[in-house]
């Protein structure tokens, strides 16, 4: 191994990469792009249900809980007129999410006392989004049949009653429950991911296809050396990219970052080390382009996309899948993301995951330089 | 002309399915996608993994635990006994909740004291703690109120003389209706938009690259000194892939029915139709690619950058109307997005062209734009 000639092929890598604008500007721009989707435009939190009302009863009561449903940031009512029909027809054109009916004798029942009930028609096809609206929906009813209820009381002269029974929810880690702020450090191990996968794999196929790779294999350079400078100027670009999510996620996001710096870093490393040997790998057996991207589409994107529970949590998957998740290093990457980002922990919970990682990574390398040396030998 | 086109069409699909490797990529990438995509891509909370601190052990405490353990969305995995043992398993991810009950729970319960019940949550996947949340409350709730019950046929019981009367209080009792998901599954919701991002990814790419391809070996110039012209050229080019995408569109939706079994309410003609509309975009769009692009590289990262940014801003994960108004403008120049409505109108509200019309309208027009451009693009290339 001699480091002038890892020298020089560092910076011969180094110089194709920079005089491919092109490819550098799309390995830029996929974190900011990525970064900019997510933390503005997608979100999974729901507010402002488009609701329609049909008050059948017109009465102070039912009035009183429409304006409930008005000051409530969940809902947005659009729609009072029409009753069941206009109801089922905006929910047909997805154009509402919600119907609210209030039955004619709905004051008449709350007047002598008796169970009075409200109709909540639901578009349950975004399943995700229906089940938190229904949430909503049913808490403030309930928290309107508890005013009721007290104000029956006190015009009796009786003390109010007190719920036996108060739910403290205390929720750690994460307090205002935003998706983004567990989204974007997962989003890291993909954008990651992605670089890796989309550049590292063409590199020795184009070196092939173009027939590069004989004028390499006259100089001196020995196999573990091509592939350690190949390595290390997409690791910079690699580093380059985490350096910018870090800055967007942090600076403009504001994510909190509970945990130690420098354990992302190590982390980011380790990871990114595994997935360029990866991508390597992949090079050096397809030989065709076509191929190479085909292969790493399927064995890093999109698993690192689904399966690595970035946004689709692991244990919702069927048990077979779950244990396909096991062999995605990703996965281990985003757990350790999701530890440091938002949990603070440290090497004392996360060891198992730098383990894995670490391990992965060497045997990845081992494989690669093997490969390598078969194909160049 | 018509018979030029043929002998296109003909070399195109005999290029096509003559390599064994191009056949797999027709069928094995889009059935492997649908599988991985069916059942992962799923946001639903199904058990629950909760630690029970119970710190009273009392029998109003143990009553608690039983509604818990009898809920179908809890499974108790763990018995911690004080705060930092429940932290450490939320930390971990053993847990992804804790109930914590003090000591003085069941006294303070029959003293007709309001009691607390501390409910601990892991935040990190916000979505799947609002929804713990959610079922958390309804459990108690439910114990909340047969309390009440009990306290106010205690409490609230008067004499008269005609025996024993309950004062009647107003409540009132909400009933949630769900419409054409009643269990909320969301495999249901995502498996049709599935359907439509491997017909996208499939098409744009085949077009890109074999159009690229001729380029990149040369054998362009060969076809461009026979006698056939720029547009039959592309209309034999497209009519390959189009052919394939509604295979593909066929057994995509095969699998979705059979293996997933997601309800098709709709019209089959009427997802034909939407299909054969879609294809112009995204043919059209593969077009466009393999005008700009001079290596096979270009055209799959670019393919890559188109596919991506208009998956996320279709609605497939991310519903559109939590999106800032600016970006809910811009999906709307997004064709996915339509035909994402389409689909999913079709599976599962059964809703037919009256209701889907202006999608339907709205895919045509960007399919012909989009076609149309390309193909004026790909023209001039070529003369």
């Amino acid at each position: 191994m001699s480091l002038r000639r890892l020298g020089a092929i560092f910076r011969k890598e180094g110089l194709h990469i920079l005089r491919d604008p092109r490819s550098l500007a799309a390995a830029l721009l996929v974190p900011v792009v990525m970064l900019l989707l997510f933390g503005y435009a997608l979100t999974l939190d729901v507010d402002r249900v488009p609701t329609a009302i049909h008050d059948l009863d017109r009465s102070p009561a039912s009035r009183a809980l429409i304006e409930r449903f008005r000051g409530s940031r969940y809902f947005t009512v659009i729609q009072q007129e029409g009753g069941y029909a206009a109801i089922e027809e905006g929910i047909d054109r997805s154009r509402l999410l919600l119907g609210v009916v209030i039955p004619e004798n709905f004051s008449e029942h709350l007047a002598r006392g008796e169970e009075a009930r409200v109709q909540l028609l639901l578009d349950g096809s975004d399943s995700n989004t229906a089940a938190l609206a229904a949430g909503y929906a049913e808490s403030l009813v309930l928290a309107y049949s508890a005013d009721r209820r007290d104000a029956a009381l006190r015009a009796r002269g009786m003390k109010e009653l007190e719920m036996p029974l108060d739910a403290r929810v205390r929720v750690l880690y994460n307090h205002e429950l935003k998706s983004k702020n567990f989204i974007i450090p997962g989003l890291i191990a993909v954008i990651l991911m992605i670089i890796s996968a989309l550049l590292t794999s063409l590199t020795i196929a184009r070196e092939w296809e173009t027939g590069t790779m004989e004028q390499l294999l006259s100089t001196p350079v020995r196999p573990a050396e091509l592939l350690l400078g190949k390595l290390m100027a997409y690791f910079v670009l690699g580093m380059a990219d985490m350096a910018v999510a870090l800055v967007l996620g942090l600076g403009l996001f504001g994510v909190p970052l509970n945990g130690s710096f420098w354990l992302l870093v190590f982390f980011s490393a380790l990871f990114l080390f595994g997935a360029l040997c990866w991508g390597i790998l992949i090079s050096t057996v397809a030989r065709s382009q076509l191929l190479a991207f085909q292969a790493s589409m399927v064995s890093s994107f999109l698993p690192a996309f689904l399966l690595s529970g970035f946004m689709y949590a692991i244990e919702n998957m069927p048990l077979i899948v779950q244990q396909v998740t096991r062999i995605v290093p990703a996965r281990y990457f985003v757990t350790a993301l999701q530890g440091i980002f938002l949990k603070g922990v440290g090497m004392e919970v996360l060891w198992k995951e730098a383990l894995f990682l670490f391990i992965y990574a060497g045997l990845v390398f081992t494989l690669a330089a093997r490969k390598m040396r078969q194909k160049i030998a | 002309m018509w018979e030029r086109i043929r002998q296109i069409v003909v070399k195109e699909l005999r290029q096509a399915l003559r390599d064994p490797r191009m056949r797999a990529i027709l069928i094995g990438p889009p059935l492997l996608q649908m599988i991985i995509f069916g059942y992962a891509v799923n946001l639903d909370v199904e058990q629950v993994r909760l630690a029970w601190s119970d710190l009273d052990r009392s029998a109003r405490s143990r009553e608690l635990r039983e509604r818990f353990s009898g809920s179908p969305y809890f499974t108790i995995v763990a018995e911690p006994e004080g705060e930092a043992e429940a932290v450490r398993l939320l930390d971990r991810g053993h847990a992804q909740a804790v109930i914590r009950l003090m000591p003085g729970f069941g006294a303070g319960v029959a003293r007709g004291e309001q009691q607390d019940v501390q409910v601990l949550l892991d935040g990190a996947n916000s979505n799947s703690a609002a929804i713990i949340a959610g079922y958390a409350a309804g459990v108690i709730g439910a114990y909340n109120r047969e309390l009440l019950h009990q306290q106010q046929m205690r409490k609230l019981v008067g004499r008269t003389r005609d025996g024993p009367v309950r004062l009647a209080l107003p409540g009132v009792r909400a009933e949630t209706r769900i419409w054409f998901n009643p269990e909320l599954k969301s495999r249901n919701y995502f498996v049709p938009g599935t359907i439509v991002n491997i017909i996208m990814l499939v098409t744009l790419m085949l077009t890109a690259l074999s159009v690229v391809r001729e380029k990149e070996i040369g054998t362009m110039e060969q076809i461009m000194v026979t006698p056939i012209r720029p547009l039959e050229l592309m209309l034999g080019k497209t009519i390959p892939f189009a052919l394939v995408g509604l295979f593909d569109m066929a057994l995509v939706t095969t699998v979705a029915l059979v293996v997933f079994r997601v309800p098709l309410r709709g019209s089959v003609l009427v997802l034909l139709l939407a299909s054969a509309l879609f294809l112009l975009t995204s043919l059209g769009a593969g077009l466009f690619l393999s005008t700009v692009s001079s290596t096979q590289q270009q055209a799959m990262l670019g393919s890559f950058f188109f596919f991506l940014p208009a998956l996320m801003l279709s609605g497939f994960t991310f519903p559109i109307r939590n999106m800032p108004e600016p970006v809910q403008w811009l999906t709307s120049i997004n064709p996915l997005r339509y035909f994402m409505e389409i689909v999913r109108g079709l599976f599962l509200k059964g809703v037919g062209i009256e209701v889907l019309w202006p999608q339907l309208l709205m895919l045509g027009a960007f399919g012909v734009l989009i076609l149309w451009s390309s193909a004026r693009r790909f023209r001039k290339r070529l003369d």
